[in-house]
C-alpha cells in the first residue's frame, strides 16, 4: 500500500512539473503559429512517449529482480541526486528559478521571428511543440518505466502521470497562460527527495544488502534525505548572503 | 557532429547531468554495497552514508566563494 501510495506520488509530482513546462512551451507555439500545428507536435510526442514505455517496461521487467533493482536503483539515484542538487541550488540562490513567464515571452518571440508557412502544418510550430513535448516527457518517462517496473505496477505509474498531464492540460486550457503559480522548485525538491531515497533503498538490495526493519527503512531514509537538504539549502543560502554583490545574479539553468 | 554522437550526448546529459562526480559515486557505493555484502559484512549503511555526502560535496563546491566569483563552473 506505501509503496504504491509512493510510487503514484513521485510519478504525479514529477509528471505535474514537466507537463507544466511542456504545457508552456505547447502554450507559445500554439499563440504563435496555430494550434493545429502546435497539438500536432505535442500528440506525435506523446504517442513517441508511450511507445517508450510500453518498449522499455517490459524489457526492464524481464530482468533478474536483483539486477534489476541494482540498475535502476543506480540510475533514480543519479537522476534523484541530479534533480536535488538543482532545487537545493535553485532554493539557496545560487541558480534562477524556473519562470514560466520569461520562458513563454522568449517563446514566443521567437516564434514569431520565424517566417510561417503559408498553409497546411506549420513545420516551426509543429517542431517547438514536438521537442518541447518530448523532452520534457522523457523526464517522466524515465521514471515511470524505472519506478513502475522495480514496483511491479507499471500500471500505476502510468496512471499517475496520465492524470497528471490531464489536470496540467486542463488548467492550462483554463487559463490560456503559463501556468506560473505551481511551486515547481518545491515540487522537484519533492520528488529529488523520493527518488533519492528509492535510489539506495533498491541499488542496496540490489547489491546484496539486507535493510534493517525491512521495507520501513525507506521512511527511515525519506527522513534522512529531508533533514540532510534542509541543512544543505540553510547552509547554501548563508553562503549566498556572503558572496559579493557582483556574484549574487543567479544563473538560469532549465 | 553526428547524429548518433549528439544522441549520446544527449543521453549522457539527460541521466549524468551537471555534476558526473554523483554518477561515479553512486557506482563505487554500490559497488562497495556489493563487496561488503559479498564478504558477509553487514553493508546497508554504505548508501545512506554515501548520498550524505555526495550530495553534500557537489552542493559544496557548487557554491564555493571562490568558484562563483569567477562564475566558471555554474551550470547552464
Amino acid at each position: 500500500m506505501s509503496r504504491d501510495f509512493f510510487l503514484f506520488l513521485a510519478v504525479f509530482v514529477a509528471s505535474l512539473v514537466e507537463g507544466v513546462e511542456a504545457v508552456t512551451i505547447v502554450l507559445a507555439a500554439g499563440l504563435t503559429r496555430g494550434w493545429r500545428s502546435a497539438l500536432a507536435g505535442a500528440a506525435v510526442a506523446s504517442v513517441a512517449l508511450v511507445a517508450t514505455v510500453a518498449v522499455l517496461g517490459p524489457a526492464l521487467t524481464a530482468l533478474p529482480i536483483d539486477v534489476l533493482r541494482l540498475v535502476v536503483g543506480a540510475l533514480l539515484l543519479i537522476f534523484g541526486l541530479q534533480w536535488l542538487r538543482k532545487a537545493i541550488l535553485r532554493a539557496g540562490g545560487f541558480v534562477a528559478v524556473h519562470d514560466e513567464e520569461a520562458i513563454f515571452a522568449a517563446e514566443l518571440a521567437a516564434a514569431r521571428a520565424v517566417g510561417r508557412e503559408p498553409r497546411g502544418i506549420d513545420g516551426y510550430g509543429f517542431t517547438v511543440s514536438f521537442k518541447g513535448v518530448l523532452l520534457e516527457g522523457l523526464e517522466v518517462a524515465f521514471i515511470v518505466v524505472t519506478f513502475g517496473s522495480n514496483q511491479g505496477n507499471i500500471p500505476l505509474a502510468v496512471l499517475a502521470a496520465c492524470a497528471a498531464a490531464l489536470l496540467v492540460i486542463f488548467a492550462g486550457v483554463a487559463v490560456r497562460a503559463p501556468l506560473n503559480r505551481v511551486p515547481e522548485n518545491t515540487l522537484k525538491f519533492a520528488v529529488g527527495v523520493m527518488l533519492t531515497a528509492y535510489g539506495p533503498f533498491w541499488g542496496a538490495e540490489g547489491a546484496g544488502a539486507d535493510w534493517p526493519g525491512g521495507d520501513a527503512a525507506i521512511l527511515v531514509l525519506i527522513a534522512l534525505t529531508l533533514i540532510t537538504s534542509f541543512a544543505l539549502v540553510a547552509a547554501t543560502r548563508r553562503r549566498y548572503a556572503r558572496l559579493p554583490a557582483a556574484a549574487t545574479t543567479p544563473v538560469p539553468m532549465t | 557532429m553526428g547524429p548518433l554522437r549528439r544522441l549520446a550526448v544527449f543521453f549522457y546529459d539527460f541521466v549524468v547531468g551537471d555534476d558526473p562526480r554523483i554518477a561515479v559515486a553512486v557506482v563505487v557505493a554500490l559497488g562497495l554495497t556489493a563487496v561488503a555484502a559479498g564478504a558477509g559484512v553487514s553493508a546497508w549503511w554504505v548508501m545512506p552514508l554515501a548520498v550524505v555526502a555526495v550530495l553534500g560535496f557537489s552542493i559544496h563546491r557548487a557554491t564555493e566563494p571562490a568558484r562563483n566569483r569567477a562564475n566558471t563552473d555554474r551550470p547552464q
